[in-house]
């Protein structure tokens, strides 16, 4: 039975759904929603909903409950996600389980509440310090959040490590018809290494220190072994009409489905263009592009920012066919218009290099 | 009372590696005889800080979360609201909590966490070599106040019991120090009754304990005693500043 | 008679123990440890009273006292 729902509490109902028993968030737009929807909600699914008194509490408040096994959230948008990475580097570092939604919007500084997609770089190079990766996954739709959020959770249980949702404004806000079906709430995993009181059993210890540099290399290099096997079993894109694509966009999230659009009318005018779309922002899909790249003579990448994710691209194809780049930032979305505009371009040959065609490229550029 | 003397359960074989005379051995030894005490150990989760406690998650022989500096408070409150909800206990110094935690301890006590936080105040950051902390003394030499703490650039010294005294949260609140038997006894008793405050779900509970702290006192652990008699203790009055009762 | 040891290796000549024994009977030891301290004890002769004024300051936990009885020994 179909529902409509908007994003931020489809991020809420979906963690409850998987079996996420606690939320520490704080107020921050444009996510305020999803706390909203949780404070009834969490309560109700015999859970517990704290308002931190700062992210920086919040993502500490995450570690301990998640230190106690539990499966626990936060969400917050740029700037407070910002206060979280010393929190999330430590959830890497103590090898703990935990979701971690960001609602991107405009920045840097204070930026705005509108939608944006230049946390890229910090939710996909670990915006924290130390060696370690959180696994990205992007959603695209409302009816994915919901399958997401239980990846997440998952994916944070079998390899005990931080895994983040990154949404923005626009996935945040808007309302979609979503099939819920039936509410079964899944189980977390036993967790025997949790610290719950060491009744019956050895003492646990939950930490990051290592005072002995070869104990902490050994310990990166178990972190490493890790991250590797993630990329190899949960690396995730959609390809969209990639199969004799001549122009590959790439893009992700809310660019996506505006780029899918201008796909759909480039290839009304006869140009051969087709989509792919990470959905795990980390592990990047580099195979995948490697993939077009036998047939696509250059690529498009579209993002809600000045281009970060593009220097994945690159790197992925590392010079093999030219990687343009169109994007708007500061809460600007892309225009399908202007995509399309693009691809006409490259599609007539006229933009041969490897350049960035700035939101208003005059054809001659 | 102490009739007999051993090591008690709740502390592992390890070693402390505390400087000689630091009065955190004297407080890791009392909360660890209080947890035998009470008979908790199998349901208590430390959460060590960040200073020279911080290895204190080597010295707790109960489940033991090392928390990032200053977020002790925090941690605490996602251990003791996860469905385990164990008996939960921070343990940090005054510039874990007084300095870039003091965020968390205000909002711990304000929502009456029913956590119990053992906060050693020895006037410096340790660990890191003996920089002023919230808690230097005006005129205190410290690696960064080499001309001793000038209140017009520095500011004054927090004192963290009157200060969170004003918190309705607050269950228990106490101010103790370990430099003579006596006193010992005296802060062994502020220990339990902020874990039997816990147990009884009373509410935020916290002991301020002054400490000595020799080496970057400067001074050999018998005068540091005395300099914490003579200085600390007008500076920072013993006593409750919030009493509880068993209802 | 009372039994008072000294843990030498654990002792970090802080002299704590011997400052506050009311007995005056605790000193420091000729020899270093393997940490490199002199180490505190105290001195054979049966003076101690297991008051535990020596055990409660110990910053290392080095002083067990057991009591032939459970008698209460604290005097201070």
């Amino acid at each position: 039975m179909k529902q409509l729902m908007k994003g931020n509490e489809a991020i809420g109902e979906g963690a409850v759904r998987a079996g996420c028993r606690c939320f520490f968030g704080y107020p921050i737009t444009p996510q305020s929603e999803l706390p909203h929807y949780l404070a009834r909600r969490l309560p109700e699914a015999g859970g517990v909903f704290l308002q931190a008194e700062s992210e920086l509490a919040a993502i500490n408040m995450v570690y301990g409950a998640a230190a106690a096994g539990g499966r626990v959230m936060t969400s917050s948008s740029g700037p407070g996600i910002s206060l979280m990475q010393e929190g999330i580097s430590y959830l890497a570092g103590a090898e703990l389980p935990a979701v971690i939604v960001n609602v991107g919007r405009g920045g840097p500084g204070l930026g705005n509440i509108a939608p944006a997609q230049s946390d890229y770089f910090q939710a996909v190079r670990g915006g924290g310090h130390g060696d370690y990766h959180v696994p990205v996954l992007a959603p695209a739709s409302v009816p994915e959040i919901i399958t997401l959020m239980q990846d997440a959770f998952d994916l944070a249980d079998q390899y005990r490590n931080p895994v983040m949702v990154l949404a923005d404004g626009v996935l945040g806000q808007i309302m979609e018809p979503v099939d819920l079906g039936e509410c079964t709430f899944a189980e977390a995993p036993p967790k025997p290494w949790a610290t719950t009181g060491n009744e019956g059993r050895s003492r646990n210890i939950v930490n990051s220190l290592y005072i002995v540099p070869q104990e902490l290399e050994t310990h990166c290099l178990k972190l490493s072994a890790k991250y590797e096997s993630i990329a190899e079993d949960h690396t995730r894109w959609e390809s969209y009409e990639t199969r004799d694509a001549d122009l590959v966009v790439v893009a992700y999230g809310t660019s996506a489905r505006i780029a899918k659009a201008a796909v759909n009318a480039a290839r009304r005018r006869g140009i051969r263009a087709g989509l792919i779309r990470p959905v795990s922002l980390w592990p990047f899909p580099a195979g995948a592009l490697q993939g077009a790249a036998r047939h696509a003579s250059a690529f498009l990448v579209v993002e809600m920012s000045l281009g970060q994710m593009v220097e994945d691209v690159r790197m992925a194809l590392s010079g093999v066919r030219p990687v343009h780049f169109y994007g708007r930032t500061g809460g600007m979305l892309p225009e399908a218009g202007e995509i399309l505009r693009h691809l006409t371009l490259l599609h007539e040959g006229v933009v041969s290099h490897a350049g960035k065609l700035w939101p208003a490229a005059s054809a001659d550029q | 009372m102490p009739g007999n003397f051993g090591r008690p359960q709740a502390l592992t074989s390890n070693p402390f590696h505390y400087c000689p005379g630091c009065s955190h051995g004297i407080v890791h030894r009392l909360v660890a005889e209080v947890i035998d005490e009470l008979g908790i150990g199998g349901r208590t989760v430390g959460v060590a800080s960040v200073g020279c406690s911080v290895f204190s998650y080597n010295y707790f022989n109960v489940d033991m979360v090392q928390a990032s500096h200053g977020r002790a408070p925090a941690v605490a409150t996602g251990l003791k609201r996860s469905p385990a909800a164990p008996v939960v206990f921070t343990y940090q110094g005054d510039g874990d909590l007084a300095a870039i935690g003091t965020g968390e301890t205000i909002h711990a006590a304000a929502r009456g966490e029913n956590i119990t936080v053992i906060f050693i105040n020895n006037a410096n950051f340790g660990m890191t070599g003996g920089q002023m902390a919230p808690t230097t003394l005006p005129g205190q030499v410290t690696t960064t106040t080499p001309e001793g703490r000038n209140t017009a650039e520095s500011g004054y010294p927090l004192r963290v019991c009157e200060m969170l005294s004003t918190v309705e949260g607050v269950a228990f609140l106490t101010r103790v120090t370990v430099h003579k038997p006596a006193m010992v006894l005296k802060a062994r008793a502020a220990v339990k009754k902020a874990f039997q405050v816990q147990l009884a779900g009373g509410g935020f509970s916290l002991v301020e304990v002054l400490a000595t702290c020799p080496t970057n006192w400067g001074q050999t652990p018998v005068d540091a005693l005395r300099w914490l008699e003579e200085n600390m203790i007008p500076a920072y009055p013993l006593g409750e500043f919030r009493s509880w009762e068993a209802s | 008679m009372v039994r008072i040891t000294f843990n030498r290796q654990l002792c970090k000549g802080c002299g704590l123990c011997a400052e506050f024994c009311p007995r005056g009977i605790i000193t420091r030891g000729e020899e270093f440890n393997a940490q490199g301290f002199l180490s505190f004890s105290a001195v054979p002769g049966g003076r101690c009273t297991g008051c535990g004024a020596c055990a409660l300051m110990c910053p290392e936990v080095a002083i067990e006292i057991i009591h032939p009885e459970e008698t209460r020994g604290l005097a201070v």
